[in-house]
């Protein structure tokens, strides 16, 4: 239990995490700093989700560390729930609960975990559905929306937590094009506002506009890391290279 | 950052007469086949060679009235029993089906015992698991424990049922995708609190068709605990009538009366059941 001035608000340490055989994560190791806004780029199956996964502890890792507020909360025992208190994930699915109301969704947790008086969730959960345009939605069920709303829900459910750090698993990647922009609105607004962001991206341009750095993950590792300018257009490794020719090419058929 | 246009909805008067025309034609034609073939059917039934005497020992209404009281009296428990069985059965079959679920190592003996239940019990005809209980634990005169067969009976039916319920929540409990479980968990929730709040409401909703299937069954199989001729039971008040008189017309009272209290419960199951159907086609993309 190191405790030091100036630490990174998440450090990764060789984390390894393999499904069966497949090892998907094979040392991967990473810091990221308060207010920093991380990108994760790579190709479809090079483990992205899987790393936010066990960043959440909703998997466990096999081997390395994982760093938070001075503590490995990857260690076996540790209290899971603690450690999500602070972390918010956004899914690729949205998952928002089908059963509950936007609203109902969205205050379970402080009231259940917090600890929050219906009152006082419902007014953190109103301010937030205002700021991001959904005032008009607290009463009706997630499956009336469109993907853009139920995507927006969902981080605003996240956000209703306060969590230090948020993780995002390719929010957009589920919705039609006209409704991207909306959500991708969302994460600039929250960039803005200073919060901890890892963020797994298909959108390069997006990525670019709001990373302060761009980690490109292959072979299961940190392949090559740096500012979007960087990374995005000046590559040093060759397999980054081959990886934006391959998103290019996509782009244009 | 939402841009909703809303105009005003448009209806086209003719086209709504033509609707409204059509839904006539359609009641009329209903009504009209429905009347004849039920009439045909009478008349087919009261014109058979035996129906004088099945009229005498099933429809007859001297005897019908003699036992009405009876029957009542006897409706008053049936309907005790299955009012107060049902809501223990749920939470026992719920109980059973969510330690079935559970992985932790702590809770193995509990899950084996669940599974081991679940297999004996429906294993058992419930008539058997009446008899069992009904007449074996009263012989036994246990300090503190009830001795009336009648409380045994009912304590049958909830074992049994228990199990059938269990089966069908479970079946609900795995139904609800994973993801959901994850993200209550990603919240902060705890084991308990993802599946109080977020899986069972969930998994319930989806069973609800088939368990009120099984309350359907389990309102007949009230029946049962009339072999063991504690209080006068429904059927038990039918039985005896009956055997005394060779005269079977109290037993279509009674079935009647099951048809009565079963026939709502059948018809809110298939409301639900079609509510159920409606809500998850609105939804889909969502999950
Ligand atoms: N629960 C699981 N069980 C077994 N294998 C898994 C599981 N989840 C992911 N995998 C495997 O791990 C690898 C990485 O998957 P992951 O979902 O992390 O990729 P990704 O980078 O997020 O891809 P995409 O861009 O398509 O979302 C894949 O080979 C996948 O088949
Ligand atoms: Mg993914």
């Amino acid at each position: 239990m190191t405790s030091s001035e100036a630490r990174p608000a998440l450090r990764l340490e060789k984390v390894h995490k393999a499904y069966g055989d497949n090892a998907v994560l094979r040392g991967v190791s990473l810091d990221i700093d308060e207010h920093e806004v991380v990108a994760l780029i790579g190709s479809s199956g090079c483990g992205k989700s899987t790393l936010l996964r066990c960043l959440d502890l909703l998997e466990p890792i096999d081997a390395g560390a994982i760093w938070f507020e001075g503590e490995d909360i990857s260690w076996p025992g540790y209290d899971v729930n603690a450690a999500r208190r602070k972390i918010g994930i956004v899914f690729q699915s949205f998952n928002l609960f089908p059963h509950r109301s936007v609203i109902d969704n969205i205050t379970l947790a402080p009231r259940k975990v917090l600890g929050l008086g219906g009152d006082e969730a419902e007014a953190r959960a109103s301010d937030l559905l205002t700021r991001f345009g959904l005032a008009d939605k607290a009463a009706d069920y997630p499956d009336r929306l469109s993907g853009g709303q139920q995507q927006r829900v969902a981080i605003v459910r996240a956000l209703a937590m306060q969590p230090k750090i948020m993780l995002f698993d390719e929010i957009t990647s589920a919705l039609d094009p006209e409704l991207v922009g909306e959500v991708l609105n969302v994460i600039r607004d929250l960039k803005q506002a200073g919060l901890t962001m890892v963020l797994a991206t298909h959108e390069m341009t997006f990525a670019r506009e709001v990373a302060t750095r761009v980690a490109f993950l292959d072979g299961g590792e940190v392949a090559e890391l740096g500012p979007p300018e960087q990374v995005l257009s000046d590559p040093q490794q060759e397999r980054t290279r081959q990886f934006l020719r391959r998103v290019t090419e996509a782009r244009r058929i | 950052m939402t841009s909703t246009t809303s105009a005003a909805p448009v209806h086209d008067p003719e086209r709504l007469a033509a609707i409204a025309s059509r839904r006539r034609r359609n009641t009329t034609v209903s009504t009209v086949s429905t009347v004849v073939v039920l009439g045909i059917l009478t008349l087919l039934i009261v014109t058979s060679p035996g129906w004088p005497a099945v009229r005498e020992s099933f429809f007859n209404a001297e005897y019908a009235r003699d036992v009405l009281p009876d029957i009542l009296k006897g409706l008053r428990l049936t309907v005790i029993m299955f009012a107060t069985a049902e809501p223990v059965i749920l939470v026992v079959g719920l109980l059973l089906a969510v330690v079935r679920g559970l992985t932790a190592p702590i809770f193995t003996p509990l899950r084996i015992l669940s599974i081991a239940y679940a297999d004996v019990v429906r294993g058992i005809p419930t008539i058997l698991l009446i008899l069992m209980f009904g007449f074996g634990i009263p012989a036994l005169n246990l300090q503190g424990l009830p001795d009336s067969p009648l409380f045994w009976a009912w304590f049958a039916l909830v074992v049994s049922y228990s199990a059938y319920v269990a089966e069908v929540l479970r079946a609900g409990l795995e139904s609800v995708h994973p993801s959901q479980r994850a993200a209550a968990r990603a919240l902060g929730l705890n084991q308990y609190q993802s599946l109080r709040y977020v899986v069972v409401p969930q998994a319930v909703r989806r069973v609800t068709p088939p368990l009120l299937n099984d309350f359907i069954a389990l309102q007949k199989d009230t029946a049962l605990v009339a072999i063991i001729g504690a209080g006068i039971e429904m059927t038990r008040a039918a039985q005896i009538y009956a055997f005394d008189a060779f005269n079977y017309t109290p037993f279509v009272v009674a079935a009647c009366f099951y048809i009565l209290l079963t026939v709502p419960l059948s018809r809110w199951a298939d409301w639900m059941a079609e509510r159920q159907r409606r809500r998850s086609q609105a939804g889909g993309g969502a999950l």
